[in-house]
């Protein structure tokens, strides 16, 4: 592989890598607080998606109102999902409000192909000018990398001040310890956890529309792969930790782009590499690469 | 109040079985959600005008009955059983991708029930088979066509496969592509992905360093799609060649400008109808969906008439002598051609290759077997 290719592998991977982090963010920070994994996560964004795309084709609003729009009722549809399927669930065995997460990811699913139909349908609402590329040499950058790099790591100092700069962030941490106590103490847990999914739902909707920019084709199982990978990319980085999200959405991105690049008759078994990867470190780090709460009661 | 529900429901049962009686039933079982829905949606229409325009056989009405296994291999069993068990068709219409016809085959295979695949251009399909067909041509013929055209028409003598390796479809038809052009003294370097993947920057990355003259790529429209956009971000101008499972209008519309130049072997273009039927058939399509059909939508159209043909001569329901008349189809016309079927259940045709320019699908040459 000559350097050229190897620089413009690293951009990709830098690419690709940004969206599982910033997919990432928003599924550490729910797990972090909750203790719950949401495998609705990956769902919530692609309804995201339909609603900015939706807002354009059907509404015919300008684009950056639309991205509003969409991450808005992601928050509105995470709140709706918090109160429906899981709130009821809040005392039971941490294993019922795991079942109620895929189920209610594959309601999510079948409830898109209803309104919204299986076809894919475009993703072309946003301006030409992410797609435009700057060239050095035999390297070429998509604009589009230096916005999704940029809205992830703005996205990472917003969460981080929320979790350690506020009062909400401090009842949030004290929620992941103990919900009575935390009640106890005067804080609104139901508010709190409310607040907790509106916020987790929106990240997923930014990087829901971060993904469809990259790869513009909207259906209702387009959230499958991304969340399923952001998950691998939050227990590589040590789940519920929010700086783990990060160097485990880079680290997988990376990798995957540099295995193809190197090796590119294995191109067909790239995602058995991400697997391969997250097996491998949890045999010498269980709790991935960042530690949080080393006494665990799951 | 109970009971008259009751009686109501039974009663509504027993009219339910009085008026089945009154049908044939064909099942079709397509992808009408995921990843190739388009695929799905495109063969029905075809099959509804087709319908619509011939709705009964033996003086009965023929029902369709639609069954989606939502673009994926263990559905695609899954929903041939329920044809077969639940719903007892005499015959179904389907699978498109040829990793699903060759899941469903195997159980219509078993229960002995007649299986016309439109659009599973892969030769394993019907390989060992009694009762499975295709409507379509196959891929040693579809792989040649391809080598030729990027051979003499290209000008190409360097060439980059992509092949989709979780699809037979694919898979087959990259070998077959890779024989000929070889044999006619080109070049070609190979990459990998699979159905789903999104992100292929590292595999053209690395495609684009051999400076192919033509990307090879049978996969389906929507990885070609999205392949093509990268493609062009990293900098390729030149064309991109491949096969029927291009042709979506979701390929345009998803991959923008960056699909013009993409060129691929296909069944059919309603500009250019083979046969009178075809020309009937491109009328009627476009009265009723307002757009030009595609190739699928005219295999779709070609599967049920096929079937009905075949019951037709059979005189009768039964099972096996729908099957045998099937196996005897002989120069039946139909929109994509002249159709014989021979006895491993495989059709000769010709193919047409189109290019997408200025975002519309035109047709470029017939090539003949």
């Amino acid at each position: 592989m000559s350097s050229s290719n190897l620089i413009q592998d690293i951009i990709n991977g830098l690419l690709l890598g940004g969206l599982y982090a910033l997919i990432a963010i928003g599924y550490t920070m729910v797990y972090g607080i909750l203790r719950l994994i949401n495998f609705a996560h990956g769902d919530i964004l692609m309804w995201g998606v339909y609603f900015a795309l939706y807002a354009v084709v059907a509404l015919s609003m300008p684009w950056w109102i639309a991205f509003v729009i969409g991450i808005a009722l992601a928050g509105l549809l995470g709140f709706t999902v918090e109160k429906v399927a899981y709130k009821p669930l809040r005392s039971a065995p941490r294993i019922s409000s795991l079942i109620t997460a895929i189920g209610m990811s594959f309601f999510l699913e079948s409830l898109a192909v209803v309104v919204w139909g299986g076809i894919p349908k475009s993703f072309n609402i946003y301006p030409k000018f992410f797609n435009r590329t700057l060239i050095f040499g035999h390297v070429r950058i998509q604009m589009l990398t230096f916005f999704i790099l940029g809205v992830t790591f703005i996205l990472l100092l917003a969460v981080l001040w929320l979790l350690y700069r506020t009062n909400t962030g401090t009842a949030m941490r004290a929620i992941a310890t103990d919900i009575p106590t935390t009640s106890l103490m005067g804080a609104n847990v139901n508010n709190i956890i409310s607040l907790t999914f509106i916020i987790g739902s929106m990240l997923a909707a930014t990087s829901g529309i971060m993904w469809a920019m990259r790869y513009p084709q909207v259906q209702p199982y387009m959230g499958f792969v991304p969340g399923m990978k952001a998950f691998i990319a939050a227990v590589i980085g040590g789940i519920g930790s929010v700086p783990g999200a990060l160097v485990g959405g880079f680290l997988l991105g990376m990798t995957e782009i540099i295995v193809v690049g190197l090796f590119p008759n294995l191109a067909g078994y790239r995602d058995a590499f991400a697997y391969v990867i997250l097996i491998v470190l949890l045999m010498f780090r269980p709790t991935g690469i960042f530690r949080v709460y080393s006494e665990q009661k799951v | 109040m109970k009971k008259v529900f009751v009686i109501l429901s039974i009663a509504m049962l027993l009219a339910s079985f009085a008026f089945g009686a009154g049908t044939i039933k064909i099942g079709v079982a397509f992808p009408m959600t995921g990843n190739i829905a388009a695929f799905g949606e495109m063969t029905l229409q075809g099959a509804k005008i087709a319908q619509a325009l011939y709705p009964d056989v033996l003086g009965k009405k023929i029902e369709l009955i639609v069954a989606d296994n939502r673009s994926d291999k263990t559905e695609a069993a899954n929903i041939v059983s329920r044809l077969i068990d639940y719903n007892h068709v005499v015959a179904i219409i389907g699978e498109i991708a040829s990793s699903h016809s060759l899941a469903g085959g195997s159980i219509a295979e078993k229960a002995h029930v007649p299986m016309l695949s439109p659009a599973s251009t892969n030769p394993l399909v019907t390989q060992g088979k009694h009762y499975v067909f295709r409507a379509c041509f196959v891929d040693p013929f579809q792989g040649h066509v391809a080598a030729v055209f990027a051979y003499k028409n290209l000008k190409a003598r360097t060439a980059v496969v992509l092949t989709d390796v979780v699809q037979d479809y694919s898979v087959g038809l990259s070998n077959f592509f890779i024989k000929d052009f070889v044999a006619m003294g080109g070049k070609v370097y190979r990459e990998f992905y699979q159905s789903g993947d999104q992100d292929f920057s590292a595999q053209l990355t690395d495609a684009l360093s051999k400076h192919p003259d033509v990307l090879y790529v049978p996969g389906y429209y929507p990885e070609i799609a999205l392949m093509a956009r990268q493609a062009r971000q990293l900098g390729y101008t030149g064309p991109f060649l491949a096969g029927d499972g291009a042709e979506a209008p979701q390929l345009i519309k998803i991959g923008g400008d960056a699909v013009n130049g993409v060129y691929y072997t296909s069944h059919f273009n309603s500009a250019h109808p083979f046969t009178s039927i075809g020309k009937k058939f491109v009328a009627k399509y476009e009265a009723t969906y307002k757009t030009s059909p595609s190739a699928l939508a005219a295999l779709g159209f070609d599967s049920y008439l096929l079937l009905r043909d075949a019951i037709k001569r059979a005189n009768s329901t039964d099972l096996e002598k729908i099957a045998e008349a099937l196996r005897t189809t002989k120069n039946f016309e139909g929109a994509t051609g002249y159709i014989t079927i021979d006895k491993y259940g495989n059709t000769i045709k010709s193919a047409v290759v189109n290019e997408v320019k200025n975002g519309k699908f035109t047709y470029v040459t017939t090539i003949n077997p």
